[in-house]
């Protein structure tokens, strides 16, 4: 019997190893998976590449991580978001090394590496700072930049319903960049507010299909807070 | 500077809003542009888009009514309207990046009479730069619309001939709602629709380092 659900925070995160990429998905605070972040301070790894589309606010979640000292280097499209001390704090430190990304073009990236696309060429980006040192191509009269997939050793995500194949569906907002993270990810962990008996999820209603979930864990939470 | 009035923020959003036809797929970016839904009523549908992969936006919600798990790329609580829906950012970014929106309107710091925008940082050395969606909007929009002030506080051009900010996208900027004037973005460069009243096209060109035309 496949059975994804785990029971507690420590086999969520069992096997995260230093120097690991770890795609954070959320936006704003709705979808995102705070709980399983707060999992991923306890569990100790360090020297982590993360991509997210912010760079964590005050001194929880992703910021908290920043404080400690166990990321590396992020990867994201706005680090200005609200209240962002502890990142600034690093960034002028330099302590931690940012590489700043168009958000459509982390959004694609992340795509193109759950869907084995290793590189693909956009518009976005062409002629601003964003293209410098990129290769360049003409297509159809256009010039285009070239942009590589961004894979994840692990995907953190947070769903709404979940059943134990590892089938999920999001809430509203909340579904933002997890189907891309859980798709672009070797180890895809989800915290669900709702398990689900398989077979109760709808065919038609399943956003992500299991097959791109490698863990699951049930944490009910309730709504999201403010932001 | 006595002898003309400028436009208000309302009026330049009503302005841009009043541009906008039934069925289009538009995004507003954050400040003035947001306002810009405000002023297109409701039954003639325009089809309200945020990055964060919310298509059909209505009104902000009553106090009372808010939905915690619905939120706009700004972070604010919004609405659906019947027929809105959900995607995930990268299907969101499809329709950005893949040419389907019809319209974006956004702030900027300083539009080219080519078209191009500076609207993401201000200095090449700024400390973490913030790009956000911008990029992929002004790229791939159908057309971009830019609302912002015709000059800055200090009363520095931001209609110019080179932007001297780092570049969002290149020739994209088809028309400028500001306080003084509309302008649209052609061949020839800025070419003036509309000014605010009492002004005079010499005293427009006085705060606008661009060349500007009249329409033919």
């Amino acid at each position: 019997m496949i059975d994804k659900i785990v029971q507690t925070m420590a086999d969520a995160m069992a096997g995260i190893e230093d120097g690991a990429t770890v795609l954070l998905a959320g936006f704003g605070s709705v979808g995102q998976p705070n709980q399983l972040i707060d999992g991923l301070i306890e569990q100790g790894a360090k020297d982590l590449t993360v991509a997210a589309n912010n760079a964590g606010s005050g001194h929880v979640g992703l910021a908290r991580l920043i404080e400690l000292g166990r990321v590396r280097k992020i990867v994201c499209s706005f680090p200005r978001s609200s209240d962002p001390v502890a990142f600034e704090t690093a960034y002028r430190a330099g302590t931690i090394e940012l590489e700043i990304v168009p958000q459509g073009t982390i959004a694609e990236r992340i795509r193109a590496a759950g869907a084995g696309v290793p590189q693909f060429f956009t518009a976005t980006g062409v002629g601003t700072k964003m293209a410098v040192g990129k290769e360049h191509r003409e297509i159809d009269g256009r010039m285009y930049i070239r942009e590589d997939a961004l894979y994840g050793d692990v995907g953190l995500v947070e769903a709404w319903e979940a059943d134990r194949w590892g089938n999920l569906t999001y809430k509203l907002a909340g579904r933002n960049f997890n189907p891309i993270v859980a798709m672009a990810s070797k180890l895809t962990i989800v915290q669900t507010q709702h398990v689900r008996p398989l077979g109760d999820i709808h065919p038609d209603h399943v956003h992500t299909p299991g097959i791109f979930v490698n863990r699951v864990l049930h944490i009910p939470y309730g709504d999201p807070g403010s932001f | 500077m006595s002898d003309f009035a400028q436009f208000t923020r309302a009026q330049m959003a009503q302005h841009c809003a009043a541009d906008i036809p039934e069925g289009w797929y538009v995004n507003l970016g954050i400040g003035i542009p947001t306002a810009v839904a405000d002023h297109v009523p409701l039954d003639r549908e325009v089809i309200f888009h945020s990055e964060n992969g919310v298509l059909g936006m209505g009104p902000a919600p009553a106090k009372d009514a808010i939905e915690p798990w619905l939120i706009n790329a700004g972070k604010q609580y919004v609405t659906l309207r019947d027929g809105g829906s959900i995607c995930h950012h990268a299907d969101s970014f499809a329709m950005i990046r893949g040419g389907h929106l019809d319209l974006c309107v956004l702030g900027a710091f300083q539009v080219a009479d080519n078209g191009d925008i500076a609207n993401w940082a201000t200095s090449e050395n700024d400390t973490a730069p913030a790009v956000g969606g911008a990029m992929d909007l002004a790229a791939g929009a159908k057309r971009l619309w830019v609302i912002m002030d015709h000059t800055t506080k200090s009363g520095e051009a931001k209609l110019v001939s080179t932007c001297s900010y780092p570049l969002t996208a290149m020739a994209c900027v088809k028309r400028v709602y500001t306080n003084l004037a509309t302008l649209d973005v052609t061949e020839r460069g800025f070419v003036v629709r509309a000014m605010a009243p009492g002004l005079t096209l010499e005293n427009l060109q006085a705060r606008t380092e661009a060349k500007l035309h009249l329409s033919a």
